[in-house]
């Protein structure tokens, strides 16, 4: 009884060394909950918005930081990713089908084997299998709305002008992202409407009326493309109009749904 | 012609057309595996064929099941219980007990084996012993493996159903298999005395052969689920599971799991009948019961180290095999969350081979010719603790930010790498070795060598030790500090080839060296200290709590997945729960083990114990 007695209160005090370093020995670490999926409201997305929902996108459900980070050096870093797409595209070892940046990137995310970056590849594949896995299938699943939005956050990451247009349905689509706290206002519905909430005219003229601190808007489609307005209106201190003073507001991007961008572009578009 | 002529008969009969003892031998495992409907599978594995089985199950309509999407009302709850946790606890104890009921029977057909082939009857008798001590557990694990199911179909009633409908045949099979290894368990049992000499030894260690067949093809089967809630195959882009039970079963990571459980269970199975050795030898009274249970607790640790060595081997494929399959789910187990379990883990190492080694070095006092080794025993113990230590170092510091300022960093230049797994495989098998040349000293400890090139053998084993642990500090700072990320793991497949090597040619070259020795002291059975026996109890304590710890992480990195990427858990125990957590949980296990361990070691001494009772039987003496 008395080796019983031993042998069992040292058996307890092994296992409670056990438990003790587990509970007091290590940084107690509280894994994340499990994501939860709620509807991405697309008809409230800005540009702003978009490259920000990218952003979590990449950081959180996409899991593309598990390996592109500094840290680990498992995965290159992306900060310059959208730059040089351009000369990943323009080497030999590209296996892909994309035509521009932009499809490359978006290339990238779902077929990774397509150009795998030297000293990448698995191993004994002589860097042409890549180990990433597409980001549309299992647990990242993202949608191809949700592609879109880390390219344009790469995009946004690089300094380069984000391409990708800015989904403007009306149809909800899920993300395990979080929706924005305050409700979203109503998207407006015509070109007139946008003109006014944003107070265009109170700067340019359109249609022949309006203000004079801006250039005329009311021919602006016979000398200018879609891509170009675009720009101007999300990123006006790119190119200011020789003779006018650069006061043009830089934040429709974070205000003007892409619904609404695409009704103003596709006007002012059409004004010969 | 009584009960008992009329068998033994039948089995005259049969041996009579079986004149090869190993076609015997074979004939039994073929049988086996024939009546349980497995070989179609197992011989389309083998051949590269698809087993006919495979279109049936197809026709049969199996393609094409979803994995239900639930919400938190879909699953039942107890007042008072908590689901996981009782699954969880549930489902370790099973197998906990799984694995020593497994496991047991392996060592003892191979230690009947050379008991036949030396015909030295104390290894007979251990056999024999060993097996006793396994037959109440076996209830045991029976009786907890259907506490599981019903705790599952209770709990999860959708996700059993979801895996029954992919894996109903299995388990069909399973069932059947589970009558055929009571029958080879009981038969092993209970005729081990009536199946003595001659053939009937040879009939009785071919059900010993039969009971491991149907035993592994047990563990076999039951693996081939868990590891489809891993690594499910079979399922299409949309989430539908489009293939057949073999399919499902045959996963990425089922032939891991497979290999590391079985090498995993011999170990635990020596660890546990160690300690139950290690009790009976305190308990002992005369000097010969302590001497035959020190001689049972020697080759109880001896079965545990032989498979504890390439244990890190076996997880080292399970782990890369986990990488390939997902590298999410790789990072998640070694760079994710769990990255801190491997400290503990590292711990847990470090206790397995200290009182390993530390049994050994008590063991040598058996014979007063180890003194001649006593000075090397702090070298040792030095090479264990410095890997010890190199293991246990974290890849990842918790750092305040004037010291984060002071390294420049998170990682020390030098010291950083020490966190990473060229550092950890260099640990480790510097730490195998360092076994193996306890276990060298152990052997020579009452021998002196009489062939004529002592020395040059000697000379050899040094250089060959030398030139082994260059190679592994090579690689080991080489891929360390020079190779890419992707590329650090490399280090491991030549470093486990340098190792393995040492200790073949080693152990090889010492068995010619010491063939014909000289005795220069007797080897005393029974004279070891105390102390040696609490090494046992560490080793069996440490065994059962890393269990359980890796049977978290092994169903913890599904994370909120019932079936990875396939069917999510909805249920309000879906999150991770933390190490602390986890490790409270299986230290309650483990006690629990323990109990119910204790209860079996005194169930097989109390059924050979004999009471006087004069007086109360009518008519008798007493």
């Amino acid at each position: 009884m008395r080796h019983f007695l031993k042998v069992t209160i040292f058996s307890l005090l092994m296992i409670g060394f056990f438990a003790g370093f587990s509970n007091f020995g290590i940084p107690e670490i509280k894994p994340a909950p499990p994501p939860v999926i709620e509807p991405l409201d697309l008809t409230a997305m800005t540009p702003e918005r978009f490259v920000s929902l990218g952003e979590k996108l990449f950081k959180g459900k996409g899991t593309c930081t598990l390996c592109h980070n500094a840290v680990g050096g498992r995965a290159p870093l992306l900060e310059q990713s959208a730059l040089i797409a351009g000369e990943r595209l323009a080497d030999s070892r590209y296996q892909g089908s994309a035509a521009d940046a932009q499809a490359y990137l978006v290339e990238s995310l779902l077929e990774p084997s397509a150009y795998v970056v030297a000293g990448f590849g698995k191993a004994g594949s002589g860097d042409t299998v890549s180990p990433m896995p597409s980001a549309r299938a299992g647990s990242i699943g993202l949608s191809d709305v949700e592609v879109d939005a880390i390219v344009a956050y790469l995009q946004d990451l690089a300094g380069v002008e984000v391409t990708v247009a800015i989904p403007s349905g009306a149809e909800p689509e899920t993300s395990d992202q979080e929706t924005p706290d305050a409700p979203p206002r109503a998207a407006l519905a015509s070109a007139d409407e946008v003109l006014a909430r944003f107070a265009c005219v109170a700067c340019h003229k359109v249609s022949g009326e309006g203000g004079e601190l801006g250039p005329d808007l009311s021919r602006i489609g016979a000398t200018r493309d879609a891509a170009y307005l675009r720009r101007a209106i999300l990123d006006p201190a790119a190119e200011v109009a020789e003779g006018y003073p650069p006061i043009m507001p830089m934040t429709y991007s974070g205000e003007m749904y892409a619904g609404e961008l695409q009704l103003l572009v596709q006007y002012l578009a059409s004004q010969r | 012609m009584n009960s008992t002529q009329l068998p033994v008969a039948i089995v005259k009969g049969v041996l009579g057309a079986c004149r090869s003892r190993t076609v015997l031998l074979v004939a039994g495992l073929a049988s086996v595996l024939l009546w349980l409907g497995v070989p179609t599978e197992l011989l389309a594995a083998v051949t590269g064929s698809p087993p006919a089985a495979a279109s049936t199950a197809l026709d049969g309509g199996l393609s094409g099941i979803a994995a239900p999407e639930l919400t938190a009302a879909d699953y039942p709850s107890i007042r008072g219980v908590n689901a996981r946790v009782a699954v969880w606890l549930v489902a370790q104890l099973h197998l906990w007990f799984a694995a020593f009921v497994l496991a047991v029977p392996i060592f003892v057909f191979i230690i009947e084996a050379i008991g036949m082939k030396t015909r030295d009857k104390r290894y007979d008798d251990m056999a024999y012993e060993f097996i006793k001590i396994s037959i109440t557990a076996y209830s045991l694990t029976a009786i907890l493996g259907g506490l599981l199911l019903f705790s599952l179909i209770v709990f999860y009633p959708d996700l059993f159903s979801y895996l029954s409908r992919i894996f109903g045949e299995s388990m069909f099979y399973y069932a059947l298999a589970f009558f055929a290894e009571s029958a080879a368990l009981y038969l092993y049992y209970y005729g081990w005395h009536w199946l003595q000499g001659g053939f009937r030894k040879w009939l009785h260690l071919t059900v010993g052969l039969v009971l491991n067949a149907v035993g592994t093809t047990l563990m076999f089967l039951a693996n081939g689920w868990v590891t489809f809630m891993m690594s499910p195959a079979g399922v299409d882009p949309a989430g539908l599971f489009a293939g057949d039970a073999w399919t499902a079963m045959h996963n990425y990571l089922w032939n891991p799991i497979n290999l590391h459980r079985f090498i995993a269970n011999i170990a635990y199975g020596g660890s546990i009948v160690g300690a139950y050795a290690a009790f009976r030898f305190l308990s002992a009274t005369r000097p010969e019961e302590r001497a035959h249970y020190d001689w049972m607790g020697y080759n109880a640790n001896f079965v545990a180290i032989l498979a504890l060595l390439p244990l890190p081997f076996a997880g080292y494929y399970l782990a890369a095999e986990i990488y390939a399959y997902s590298q999410q789910m790789g990072i998640t187990l070694m760079g994710g969350i769990f990255a801190w379990l491997f400290i503990i883990q590292a711990v847990l190492i470090g206790t397995l081979f200290l009182s390993a080694n530390y049994y050994l070095w008590c063991g040598m006092g058996r014979s007063d010719g180890a003194a001649r080794y006593h000075c090397y025993i702090k070298y040792l113990a030095i090479a264990i603790i410095g890997s010890f230590l190199v293991w246990f170092t974290p890849h990842t510091l918790v750092l305040t930010n004037e010291e984060l300022k002071a390294l420049g960093g998170p990682y020390h230049k030098y010291l950083g790498p020490l966190g990473i797994m060229p550092a950890k495989n260099t640990a480790v098998n510097i730490m195998i070795l360092a076994t193996a040349v306890s276990f060298l000293f152990y052997r020579r400890s009452n021998r002196i060598a009489t062939v004529s090139w002592v020395k040059a053998g000697n000379a050899a084993q040094l250089a060959l030790y030398t030139a082994g642990i260059a190679n592994l500090l090579f690689l080991g700072i080489y891929h360390g500090y020079f190779t890419n990320t992707v590329y650090k793991v490399a280090a491991s497949i030549p470093q486990v080839m340098t190792t393995l090597i040492i200790i073949v040619v080693s152990i090889t070259l010492d068995s010619l060296m010491y063939r014909g020795a000289r005795e220069v002291a007797p080897l005393n059975w029974g004279r070891v200290p105390n102390r040696a026996q609490y090494a046992l109890f560490l080793l069996a304590v440490a065994f059962t709590w890393l269990m359980g710890l890796m049977g978290y992480i092994r169903s913890g990195i599904r994370q909120h997945w019932h079936v990875t990427d396939v069917f999510r858990d909805a249920s309000p125990d879906a999150y991770t729960p933390t190490l602390g957590y986890a490790a409270n949980v299986v230290s309650v296990g483990t006690i629990a083990f323990m109990v119910l361990v204790i209860f079996v070691f005194w169930l097989s001494q109390v059924s050979g114990r004999r009471t006087p009772s004069e007086g109360f039987w009518k008519g008798a003496a007493g």
